[in-house]
């Protein structure tokens, strides 16, 4: 891979984080000038009082001075305070990144399933299959998660009791080691697979439509003039070059599958970022929500620039370009 | 491309009504593949119904009926009967009704957003593709920002902050979801404005507003068609998602508010007449517009033709 190539898919994301720097800052402070005032309006607090709680959360002085001030925080890990309770939001994000990781990662798996089933349909071009499929994939396309969820829990946990209701975990649970981990993936399992099912159409869609996209390349033909077995065909000549759109499909709905969290963590009750981004748009929460929404937009960034250049790796064509 | 003669003019056709006579050639064209696709007419028929459904909805019941003063002698959480057909919540309102009422709004801001959408993703597209230089620069980099912030936590932050109401739904949801058009869009006018068609125009001195609007647009305007019937779902369900979390317009019935208002509550207690409607009026809706936009997808790009 060029340098140059890395360089400039590098220099994108950075300045992706800058723009929502800049505008995470401002859109909250144009918004609300002061949201100490309207914090406490109502209660017997002294003028001082609040000034001091001006100064606590960083609202004073001008708003260029304010934005170094918060770009000079960021840098040093601090997200500020949340409303909720005076603790640092980088703490409470810290304590829903876990649960969030393992939900996230574990339905992205189930939902690369999608991949070989969209492989064998795109292969098998018309099909019973394929048109079974892809009729599927579009019905779990059209539904909302967080409604999926509604129903999943209403038929598994509420009417046949199989999974429980929400949590991380049975409350005041002392279970260590193994029995704690198998109580946690019990929690996980609807969440997970009602995430799955939103994005498995997906990923099925377009790895069917690369699929076809190689079905018409030339050394195909040539693989089976060669006397190579069908199936050898498709995972030797055809399934490589159909990886490509899969990996940029694999950043953005990751970044999907983030955002399809938020509604599906709150109704499971599951303690990640997605739940805490629920709570803090409820209260309002603003510094909360100012740094979930970075800490989100981070991730999402980081996730495409490695598909970038992941991409650059198994496609050297686009790096001269 | 046309199917019988009627594109080809009389000898005495003015400029103009040949253009139309083209355009209505290859509009009937259209409809006669789209014909063909029977699950594609199946769903407009669907999309059709849900259309009556919002239309007729005041003139079967009264926005008031649903004021929880009003609702005082109906029975509370009761289950689908011959007098409520989908029963009713926790306040005695009929579902039925609410369900109705509900597609109004979800097809309104469903369309609305999408309008906003298109409209800006159309004339960034045309922008960037036709003036490229440092005009497609900048609005490509402000457009690969927008694609890859996630929209949804970008519209809830919005959401949040803004004033509640069905203008800053519409508007939150058109300005986070354009960036896909945008791209579509400056994709097909750099392949159009290679024609040679547009050489000899810009030959006989045609200026770039008469290029853009007379030999680009047109030619664009079938995909972002197709387009258009693609992003309304995505608004319908984004709007859903909003609402769902409670940043939806309070004084409006939308199948969003409706699901929040059941919330869990509804699931846990069994009452699988509140929160079964409302995502199946979802479901049918958004996979009748997505199924009719591949179709017109299919129909206006030759290339997905034998797919």
């Amino acid at each position: 891979m060029r340098a140059g190539f890395v360089i400039r898919k590098l220099l994108g994301a950075l300045s992706t984080l800058a723009f929502v720097v800049v505008f995470n800052f401002f859109l909250f402070r144009i918004v609300n000038p002061n949201p100490v005032d309207s914090m406490f309006r109502g209660r017997n607090l002294t003028r001082s009082q609040l000034d001091e709680m001006t100064r606590k959360f960083n609202l004073d002085g001008s708003k260029f001075d304010q934005f170094l001030g918060y770009v000079q925080q960021l840098f040093s890990g601090d997200l500020g305070l949340s409303f909720k309770g005076n603790r640092p939001v980088a703490d409470v994000i810290g304590e829903a990144l876990w649960p969030t990781l393992l939900l996230v990662g574990s339905s992205t798996l189930l939902a690369m399933l999608g991949i070989t089933l969209g492989y064998r349909a795109g292969w098998r071009r018309g099909s019973r299959f394929d048109s079974t499929s892809t009729s599927l994939s579009m019905v779990t396309y059209s539904m909302p998660e967080f409604w999926v969820g509604m129903v999943f829990l209403g038929v598994f946990s509420s009417t046949l009791g199989w999974f429980p209701v929400g949590g991380l975990e049975d409350s005041g649970s002392t279970a260590t080691g193994l029995a704690k981990l198998l109580d946690q993936l019990h929690h996980m399992a609807l969440p997970a697979i009602v995430l799955a099912i939103a994005y498995v159409g997906e990923y099925m869609i377009v790895a069917r439509s690369a699929m076809i996209e190689t079905l018409r390349e030339d050394y195909l033909q040539l693989a089976r003039a060669k006397g190579m077995r069908d199936d050898e065909v498709r995972r030797k000549h055809a399934v490589p070059n159909a990886r490509l759109p899969v990996v940029s499909l694999s950043a953005i709905n990751f970044g999907f599958i983030v955002s399809g969290a938020i509604a599906v963590e709150s109704i499971f009750s599951w303690p990640g970022i997605g739940q805490a981004t629920f709570l803090a748009l409820k209260g309002p929460d603003l510094p909360m929500l100012q740094g979930l929404f970075l800490a989100i937009s981070a991730a999402v960034i980081f996730a495409n620039l490695v598909a970038d250049l992941l991409y650059g790796k198994l496609d050297p064509r686009v790096v001269g370009r | 491309m046309s199917v019988d003669g009627a594109a080809a003019p009389a000898a005495t056709a003015s400029p103009r009504s040949i253009r139309w006579a083209r355009r209505r050639a290859s509009a009937a064209d259209a409809w006669l593949r789209l014909r063909r696709n029977r699950v594609a007419l199946g769903a407009m028929g669907v999309l059709l119904a849900f259309v009556v459904l919002a239309l007729i909805a005041p003139l079967v019941s009264d926005r008031a009926d649903f004021n929880a003063i009003n609702t005082g002698d109906n029975p509370v959480n009761q289950s689908p009967s011959g007098q409520f057909l989908f029963g009713t919540d926790r306040l005695g309102r009929s579902m039925a009704l609410q369900v109705m009422w509900g597609t109004r709004i979800s097809l309104l801001v469903g369309f609305a957003a999408t309008v906003i959408m298109i409209g800006i993703g159309v004339i960034v597209g045309l922008a960037a593709g036709f003036f490229g230089g440092w005009v497609d620069a900048l609005l490509m980099r402000i457009t690969d920002w927008f694609m890859v912030i996630p929209f949804l936590p970008l519209a809830i932050v919005l959401a949040t902050i803004l004033e509640r109401g069905l203008g800053t739904i519409v508007l939150v949801i058109g300005i986070t979801s354009w960036p896909s058009t945008a791209r579509l869009v400056r994709s097909q006018v750099l392949t159009v404005r290679e024609r040679l068609y547009v050489d000899r125009a810009r030959a006989l001195g045609a200026g770039r507003l008469h290029i853009v609007g007379r030999h680009i647009l047109p030619n664009v305007t079938p995909l972002i068609l197709a387009n258009t019937t693609l992003a309304v779902p995505i608004a319908i369900l984004t709007e859903t998602t909003l609402s769902f979390l409670g940043l939806g317009d309070p004084t409006q019935i939308s199948w969003g508010g409706l699901l929040e208002s059941v919330g869990t509550t509804s699931v846990k207690s069994g009452y699988w007449w509140q929160y079964l409607p409302p995502g199946v009026g979802i479901v049918l809706v958004v996979l009748a517009f997505t199924i009719i936009g591949r179709a017109l997808e299919e129909v206006f790009d030759p290339r997905l033709r034998d797919r």
